[in-house]
């Protein structure tokens, strides 16, 4: 049988028309004509690929282990080293062409320590017009173990919540050194010498026992025996905040 | 060649030309939909932030950072993170300045308010939302959230219309100059996705900015949300932030 010719004609203008439109869409047109993924994730290439200009601390510890152990050890040890030093992804990567600064002005150091009322109780500020106006802080102050000059001279000067906390609990007039055994050298260094923490529970029970007979530990006893016999006392009540009597 | 001619073999010429260049970018160019080369896989994280106020000296050093490390405009008033001071007053008045738009000279002190109750520093930069506001309102799809969930704007789509600006409840974007399309912070997505720190992470000198992954189990992030009371700027918006303020004060919005 034949097909008449206008069949055939109009047929063919059908299938022509149906290959132009799978061609457009499935082979010229690109994916991101209709879908947002492929310009999602060029622009994502795009964003990881782009140049770094801090190199990370890790990183300058390669070259310069001294200075950072020694900073690892001191005040500034939470600091980064290119946070004085500027970013340094470049000298990183070449250590002839890019030398990092070294900031020894005043004011660099008074960006931090310049006292302002609305940094936290305890950070080290100074009044910049009463204290060594004019001196640079470096001739004093090593920065990368900067030392206060004075040792503070109560707990409270480094661990001021620590004593608010405890001022309003029942522990309020135990010194520090009833239960903490603190070294001389960790009021200069304070991370070299860690106080020590009591490590019995015989310690607590010392007042908190039943059989204990010291009157200012009177309405908190406890039979040792029988109450939390696997762990330290400090594991579960805050020593500086312990529940008092409801 | 006659004009029938022409036209017959201009018919057949154009779809094959078409045809044939769009084989060959294919064959050169790899797909572009393709998962990234180097091995990282962003599904494994879900990025956030934690601030801790009662840390922040307010020394600006973040914004510094954030400049060098990613090209923001010098100008004052173009930044990806920032740092406001807020002030309580006796009478129950809070005044909130930007000192990264005017830093605080350093060789004087300001003489101490009696009126002044508490005042302190609070960083902010862009929440990363969960549910991000403009991601939604963008007209031509060009800020989107990534698969580690943070909102990247792609510069190449993007018109300026501005629209995105005005939906962050957060301020956090701005009209880049340069550009003149929509641009905020990214977490340093380019840092981050390499196993680096955020610039402004990398130099807080008092640890008062965490960065970490909260699909990870022990991260660091993690451990903050869980040792501090944690609050979100703008809850009730729903929008989700994943940067988490510790010991937030009330007064902050």
């Amino acid at each position: 049988m034949k097909l008449p010719e206008q069949v055939v004609r109009l047929g063919t203008v059908i299938a022509v028309i149906v290959a132009v439109v799978l061609l457009l869409r499935f082979v010229i047109l690109p994916e991101s004509f209709f879908s947002a993924t492929p310009h999602q994730a060029a622009k994502v290439e795009r964003e990881m690929a782009k140049p770094l200009h801090y190199a990370g601390a890790t990183s300058c510890r390669k070259c310069h282990e001294e200075q950072f152990t020694a900073k690892n050890g001191g005040a500034h040890r939470t600091i980064g080293c290119e946070n004085c030093h500027g970013p340094s992804a470049a000298h990183a990567a070449d250590k002839k062409t890019a030398k990092p600064p070294k900031p020894r002005e005043r004011e660099f150091c008074l960006g931090c320590h310049a006292y302002q009322s609305a940094r936290p109780n305890g950070f080290p500020q100074v009044d910049p017009q009463k204290h060594k106006p004019k001196k640079r802080c470096v001739s004093c102050h090593d920065p990368h173990d900067p030392v206060p000059p004075e040792t503070p001279q109560d707990c409270g000067g480094c661990h001021g919540r620590i004593e608010r906390t405890k001022a309003l609990s029942e522990h309020a007039l135990l010194p520090c050194a009833e239960c903490h055994q603190v070294a001389e050298q960790h009021m200069i260094r304070p991370r070299q010498a860690l106080p020590t923490k009591p490590d019995s529970r015989e310690f607590c029970g010392r007042c908190h026992a039943v059989e204990s007979d010291d009157p200012a530990a009177a309405k908190a006893r406890i039979d040792m025996a029988g109450h939390g016999r696997s762990f330290l006392c400090w594991q579960c009540h805050y020593a500086h905040l312990p529940e008092g009597p409801r | 060649m006659n004009k029938r001619e022409f036209l017959k073999d201009a018919i057949v010429f154009f779809p094959a030309a078409g045809l044939l260049s769009a084989l060959s970018s294919q064959a050169a160019g790899k797909d572009p939909s393709a998962p990234a080369t180097s091995g990282y896989d962003p599904t494994d994280h879900w990025y956030g932030m934690g601030i801790d106020v009662d840390k922040c000296i307010g020394c600006n050093r973040c914004v510094e950072a954030c400049k060098a490390e990613n090209d923001v405009p010098d100008e004052p008033y173009f930044f990806r993170t920032w740092v406001e001071r807020y002030t309580i007053h006796a009478d129950g008045e809070t005044t909130v300045e930007c000192i990264s738009t005017k830093p605080a000279p350093v060789d004087q002190v300001a003489p101490e308010n009696p009126d002044v109750v508490r005042t302190f520093f609070v960083p902010k930069l862009c929440n990363q939302c969960a549910h991000p506001p403009c991601v939604q309102v963008c007209p031509v799809g060009a800020t989107f959230q990534t698969k580690d969930g943070v909102v990247l704007v792609d510069e190449k789509r993007c018109i300026g219309c501005r629209y995105c600006i005005q939906a962050c409840p957060y301020g956090a974007r701005y009209l880049n100059p340069r550009t003149r399309t929509a641009d905020k912070c990214t977490f340093c997505y380019h840092r981050v996705t390499k196993g680096l720190l955020p610039a402004c992470v990398e130099v807080c000198p008092t640890e008062a900015r965490i960065f970490g992954d909260m699909k990870g189990r022990a991260d660091r992030l993690v451990r903050f949300e869980r040792a501090n009371p944690i609050s979100v700027l703008k809850p009730d918006l729903n929008t989700e932030p994943k940067v988490l303020y510790a010991k937030l004060d009330g007064e902050v919005r």
